[in-house]
């Protein structure tokens, strides 16, 4: 075993070397067809900061693609262009105008503090394009198989080590009656033997039953005690959605998008418009991006199409960059749910106590799949109600209940139980 | 005989613990006290089997709220409320303390925390080109318009925040312009 683990573990290392040196030999002969590395660079860098939020090569953003937009247009007319857009447009030219026309009348903002070289580098950057990926080929075949079992597997494995201790049982056996043990009568004579003897013994019986009842209670208190509580509760949702791509990685805070916790009873589920605040830009995800939804790992093939979910939702044309008026409702499944019996705000527990959303929804920014961290009986809200202190700085309207309270119950600091947070008014009403 | 008793106390176990799918809700003890009659937000069947969140009537005015912005999207309505639009709000500490921590949960992403353009997302190359606030000539009313509207990639927030709220961010937007400008 250990030397096939060596062996593999060798041409690995001789294939990803083989694939480096493939790598560099390649992206070496084109670099050497001629590109000024250095000028794309600084043009790359420029191109980023100053024009891509309104321009992509190769695609249509607020601006038109910009790729080889050298060979559609005259140099000096772009230079005139960029450095000031409104005065070439005034100045009568007909191409300035006519693309002016052609994107609504939105202006380009005006770049005079650019020069010529500046500019020139940028325009070699739309030209000659990204440098190559760093993508090692066969890489990804070299990696993985780390993937957890499957819960199927589980009840395999189990049922199989049953099976073997059967046979070592039967075994066992054998062995014993071939070395000269008397033989027995098999299985079931001698469950019929047990059972016998079983049925006279009164304090075996006694105990049985016991043993049965307090089993019977434990599994119906343990069945009763599910009823209405959904934690780990975590429904298919129509669009694969990740928090902790957006909440995790991109350090969205969860307010951005739950807009409403701040102020209303509900946290609320976002409207589309929100999520195309972003995703007008963003129209596919980065080349290495997973997620796991439903068991399965998502690429950025099955994303991408996630995505596009949302532009129908939104009634986004991606081609024409407009909206078709043309929208349809996002299902969203609801999670979290309190019986109606139950008054709960939001507000109260974001804006007032200011509370994390993790101190009751749990790590959701490293959940792919959304789910019910907590039990939301109402048990666990007491408990918290019980142990978390109010903080009563800059409330001077309420100083003199607040310092009675404390007082009555001496205390330094009185806890949300202490304040009222108990009464059952409070929530059932 | 054995084995089949095997089997089947093997399948009654495999069962109940299947039976505790994350997929499907609980059973709820009578269930008319969970669910309530008054329809629930986002709700998907409201008024005629419409969802519940319907857009107000155009012209709609909340109680206690204020006039809704009149000026349009455009190029010269951003140049109008650059030139006319002033800031209800005074400059105070408090001001300024909420404006930051709205500006910090729906602008900092993006404009980053100094306002110089370098949030997580512009760090992680999703958006690139968001521009340093001292590069721009902006006022209050300009940056109310955008916050309304948005402009070129940035989208209207508009729907995220009330009009006190647009104000504030509009006050820590210009104090973090003047300290990128004093740098």
């Amino acid at each position: 075993m250990k030397s096939v683990a060596l062996h593999s573990k060798l041409t690995r290392v001789l294939f990803k070397g083989f694939t480096i040196i493939l790598f560099f030999a390649i992206s070496l002969s084109s670099y050497s067809q001629d590109i000024d590395e250095a000028r794309q660079k600084e043009g790359r860098s420029l191109f980023k900061s100053l024009c891509a939020s309104c321009h992509k090569l190769d695609k249509k953003l607020v601006g038109p693609a910009l790729a080889g937009v050298e060979e559609r247009r005259d140099n000096a007319w772009l230079k005139a262009w960029i450095k000031n857009n409104a005065e070439l447009r005034a100045s009568g030219d007909r191409d300035a105008v006519a693309i002016f026309e052609e994107y609504n009348g939105s202006p380009m903002t005006a770049f005079p503090q650019l020069v010529d070289q500046q500019i020139d580098d940028i325009l070699y950057y739309t030209t000659v394009g990204d440098p190559k990926a760093a993508v090692v080929a066969g890489e990804e075949g070299v990696v993985k198989n780390t993937a957890e079992a499957p819960g199927w597997l589980i009840y395999i494995l189990a049922a199989a080590i049953i099976v073997a201790f059967l046979i070592i049982a039967n075994l066992l056996k054998t062995i014993s009656e071939l070395k000269g043990a008397p033989k027995s009568q098999g299985t079931l004579a001698n469950l019929n033997d047990v059972w016998e003897g079983f049925k006279q013994n009164t304090f075996l019986k006694v105990l049985c039953v016991i043993f049965l009842l307090l089993m019977a209670v434990y599994v119906g208190f343990g069945t009763l005690f599910k009823v209405g509580v959904d934690e780990g509760y975590s429904p298919l949702q129509p669009i694969a959605f990740s928090h902790k791509i957006h909440a995790g990685d991109n350090k969205i805070d969860c307010q951005y998008c739950h807009s409403s916790a701040k102020h209303s009873k509900h946290s609320g589920i976002p409207s589309v418009n929100v999520c195309m605040n972003c995703h007008k830009n963003i129209s596919e995800v980065a080349e290495d991006t997973k997620i796991e939804w439903d068991g399965i790992t998502y690429g950025k093939a099955e994303l991408d199409k996630e995505i596009a979910k949302v532009y129908e939702a939104a009634g986004w044309d991606v081609d024409n960059l407009e909206y078709t008026g043309n929208t349809k409702p996002v299902k969203w499944v609801r999670v979290h749910n309190l019986p109606d019996f139950v008054y709960f705000n939001h507000s109260q527990h974001v804006t007032v106590a200011g509370l994390e959303c993790q101190k009751c929804h749990g790590p959701v920014e490293e959940m792919d799949e959304m789910r019910q961290f907590s039990p939301l009986t109402m048990g666990w809200c007491i408990d918290c109600h019980k142990e978390t202190k109010v903080d009563l700085k800059g409330n001077e309207y309420y100083k003199k209940i607040h310092d009675e309270l404390a007082k009555k119950y001496n205390v330094d600091e009185v806890t949300i139980a202490q304040l009222g947070g108990k009464e059952c008014g409070k929530c059932h009403y | 005989m054995k084995n089949l008793k095997l089997i089947i106390a093997l399948v009654t176990l495999t069962s109940l613990i299947s039976c505790n799918d994350k997929r499907k809700p609980q059973v709820q003890y009578m269930p008319d006290m969970y669910e309530s009659v008054p329809y629930d937000a986002n709700g998907a069947n409201g008024i005629n089997g419409k969802p519940v969140n319907r857009e107000p009537v155009v012209g709609t005015l909340v109680r206690g709220g204020y006039p809704s912005y009149d000026i349009a999207d455009t190029p010269e309505g951003y140049e109008k409320a650059k030139a006319e639009v002033l800031n209800p709000l005074e400059a105070s500490e408090v001001t300024l303390e909420k404006g930051k921590v709205m500006y910090e949960i729906y602008c900092s992403s993006c404009h980053g925390e100094k306002g110089d353009g370098n949030g997580v997302l512009s760090q992680r190359e999703k958006f690139s080109g968001i521009p340093n606030y001292k590069d721009r000539d902006i006022n209050a009313g300009s940056i109310y318009h955008v916050i309304m509207y948005g402009k070129n990639l940035m989208g209207s927030h508009a729907s995220q925040l009330t009009y006190n709220e647009r104000w504030q961010i509009v006050h820590y937007v210009e104090k973090l312009r003047t300290d990128l400008l004093v740098q």
